[in-house]
């Protein structure tokens, strides 16, 4: 703790004392650590060759030469990468469509007084205080033949109560005046919406879609009910298999592949994995965090 | 557990903020056909939305009339089953499996109530009093970001961590001692799920509290000051009533969700620590009912804890606006 921050006190702030703030430091560096060194001792194996794996024999701390061949393992075989094309897919429909059923309906909602407003809305906040309970959403879900579907992975989850009222809530908050003159000038409903609404609310949207987008790519539960064919597994259940639970990958064979290299060792391909499932939160992650705090949550909060 | 809680908090304090917006004129004033006619596009844009509420809420919520049946998928679907009335809630009641689920979820909720709940609190506290602005939001950065990761993931990486082949006994092997597996030790797994719980959602729960810790007003700090009140006691009589109101909502609504201490977490541990020690709730609704195929007897598990669970949260709810309306509002 530098000298720089004192300095940002009150006038009538005290400094801590010095063993308090060594304290209080090695605390935050310590859970700063707890976060990030399990990261990159994952991502750091996966990239390290098989010679620096084998004589650490488990994961790598200390960086000794780089190699992507665990990487170009996994993408030469069809389970992983297969995997990571249906996860993308879900995500991406999943999320679109979601994210739109949602801000149309939170904008349905956002007027009190209009046609039928109270009961819909009252059918959208008893999904807060009761779960239907999963046999018969199951049933539910495999009568209308979604089975095997990568439609199961997107539908029974694609309205999150909780994200449509965030979004309600900061509808409610646009200055009804402004909605007005644009009716009166003759705009539409969706016009509206389109051109004022959203416009006004594009931090909340985001991270509600990183919300979306976020559910998606980690879905297990829906895929482990639904999804019995293999060729259809996405990411989470290709990690539950190989990585949580050890199954050997089909053709992650141990052996010399084609360039005549010692193929990766098993740690490494088993972090290449955890590293592909992680990534996509790392790379939009530092996009919508500072909308964070900000945005959503204090929005939310206050009403 | 945080998304959970977060959430109710914003329906129950999202209605005080309702206001009349757009053509809103009072229900009654206006006859129906003019507000079809003013209102119809407001109604195909809710249509999807509904649609889909209707196709996995309600009709599974209505569906759960097969716990009262001998359910069979392929003889008389719901329909065509007999009706047996309470027989599969008799039957509940008296499997030790059930009892066991019901024991380790109280416990875990426990549990976690003393050894998760107040680490969120904590954690706002360090990190409000971090003065540089970049540096706490770096670390904010960085606590939150576990939230995003899905449980699959959590899990492998505390195995690479705490498993027998993990960094821990790896470094403890390099240095001659025996390693530990804590992944498979069942006598620990409540130690191990709490450890996963907090390394997610800790920082992400922190969330409430630094939002809270906002809006106490900083002249209250400086007059103490003034006064002479140190550090310690600015934290004891200041910092600490003004979250008062947020911990009680949250106390609260984590009590009235007692029934829920998460599935993937513990369906995935599973095989590891056995079902002795990580069967809860959820988990007894999935094996009981679509393992064993026993559709009905799985339903009427999943019905007592909706349920039970909608009465907890009612009562908790009722119990959170009481004392919220007084604390909550009176500041602002």
């Amino acid at each position: 703790m530098s000298r720089k921050k004192v300095s940002g006190l009150a006038p009538w702030e005290e400094p801590g004392s010095v063993a308090g703030r060594i304290g209080k430091g090695g605390v935050l560096a310590l859970i700063v650590l707890a976060v990030l060194l399990p990261l990159y001792t994952i991502v750091l194996t996966s990239l390290s060759p098989a010679e620096t794996v084998n004589r650490v024999g488990g994961l790598v701390l200390v960086p000794d030469g780089i190699t992507f061949d665990a990487y170009r393992q996994i993408f030469s075989d069809s389970v992983v990468s297969r995997a990571v094309l249906v996860s993308t897919g879900v995500t991406l429909v999943g999320t679109a469509i979601s994210l739109g059923v949602s801000v149309l309906g939170a904008y349905a909602l956002s007027r009190p007084g209009t046609l039928f407003h109270r009961p819909m809305l009252f059918c959208v906040l008893l999904m807060f205080v009761f779960f239907p309970g999963l046999i018969p959403t199951y049933l539910m879900v495999t009568s209308l033949g979604l089975k095997d579907s990568y439609w199961s992975l997107i539908l029974p989850s694609a309205v999150s109560a909780f994200n449509v009222v965030v979004l309600r809530a900061f509808f409610m908050n646009i200055p009804h005046e402004l909605l007005d003159s644009a009716r009166i000038d003759g705009a539409g409903e969706f016009r509206i919406l389109w051109r004022i609404v959203l416009p006004l609310s594009k931090a909340v949207t985001a991270v509600i879609g990183l919300f979306y987008a976020v559910g998606y790519w980690n879905a297990w539960f829906n895929a482990m009910l639904y999804i019995d064919d293999t060729r259809k597994w996405p990411l989470a259940l290709v990690l539950r298999s190989y990585v949580v639970d050890s199954n050997p990958l089909p053709t992650a064979t141990v052996g010399v592949n084609g360039f005549g290299h010692v193929a990766p060792p098993t740690l490494a391909i088993k972090m290449a994995i955890v590293s592909i499932a992680v990534l996509p939160a790392l790379l939009i992650y530092p996009f919508v965090q500072r909308h964070f705090t900000k945005g959503v949550i204090i929005g939310a909060i206050k009403g | 557990m945080s998304a959970g809680t977060d959430t109710r908090s914003v329906t129950r304090q999202v209605r005080p903020g309702e206001s009349p917006a757009g053509p809103a004129a009072g229900p009654g004033k206006t006859p129906f056909s003019a507000r079809l006619r003013r209102d119809w596009p407001l109604l195909v844009m809710a249509a999807p939305m509904l649609l889909l509420v209707t196709a996995f809420w309600w009709i599974p919520a209505l569906g759960n009339v097969i716990a009262f049946q001998d359910y069979n998928p392929f003889t008389g679907g719901i329909l065509g089953s007999p009706i047996i009335g309470f027989t599969n809630f008799a039957e509940l009641f008296g499997d030790p499996q059930f009892l066991r689920a019901v024991v380790n979820t109280l416990g875990i909720t426990a549990f976690q109530l003393v050894f998760y709940f107040p680490v969120p609190i904590a954690l706002a506290l360090l990190l409000n009093s971090v003065v540089s602005g970049k540096l706490r939001a770096f670390i904010q950065g960085v606590v939150y970001l576990p939230h995003f990761f899905s449980w699959v993931l959590v899990v492998a990486i505390f195995q690479q961590m705490f498993g027998g082949a993990g960094l821990i006994a790896q470094i403890l092997r390099d240095h001659g001692y025996s390693g530990i597996d804590w992944m498979t030790n069942s006598d620990t797994f409540i130690l191990l799920v709490t450890a996963e719980t907090v390394w997610k959602d800790a920082g992400w729960g922190t969330i409430v509290f630094l939002a809270a810790l906002s809006t106490i007003d900083q002249n209250l700090y400086e007059a103490a000051a003034v006064d002479g009140a140190r550090r310690w006691r600015r934290m004891w009589h200041i910092t600490l009533p003004g979250l008062r109101p947020v911990i009680v909502l949250l106390l609260i609504l984590r009590l009235g969700d007692a029934l829920n201490v998460g599935f993937e977490q513990f369906m995935l541990q599973r095989s590891a620590v056995g079902s002795k020690v990580s069967e809860v709730f959820d988990t007894f609704v999935y094996w009981s009912g679509l393992r064993t195929g026993d559709f009905g007897y799985g339903a009427a598990a999943g019905l007592f804890k909706g349920l039970v669970g909608l009465v907890l949260i009612l009562v908790a709810n009722k119990v959170a606006h009481a004392l919220g309306e007084r604390g909550v509002y009176s500041r602002s």
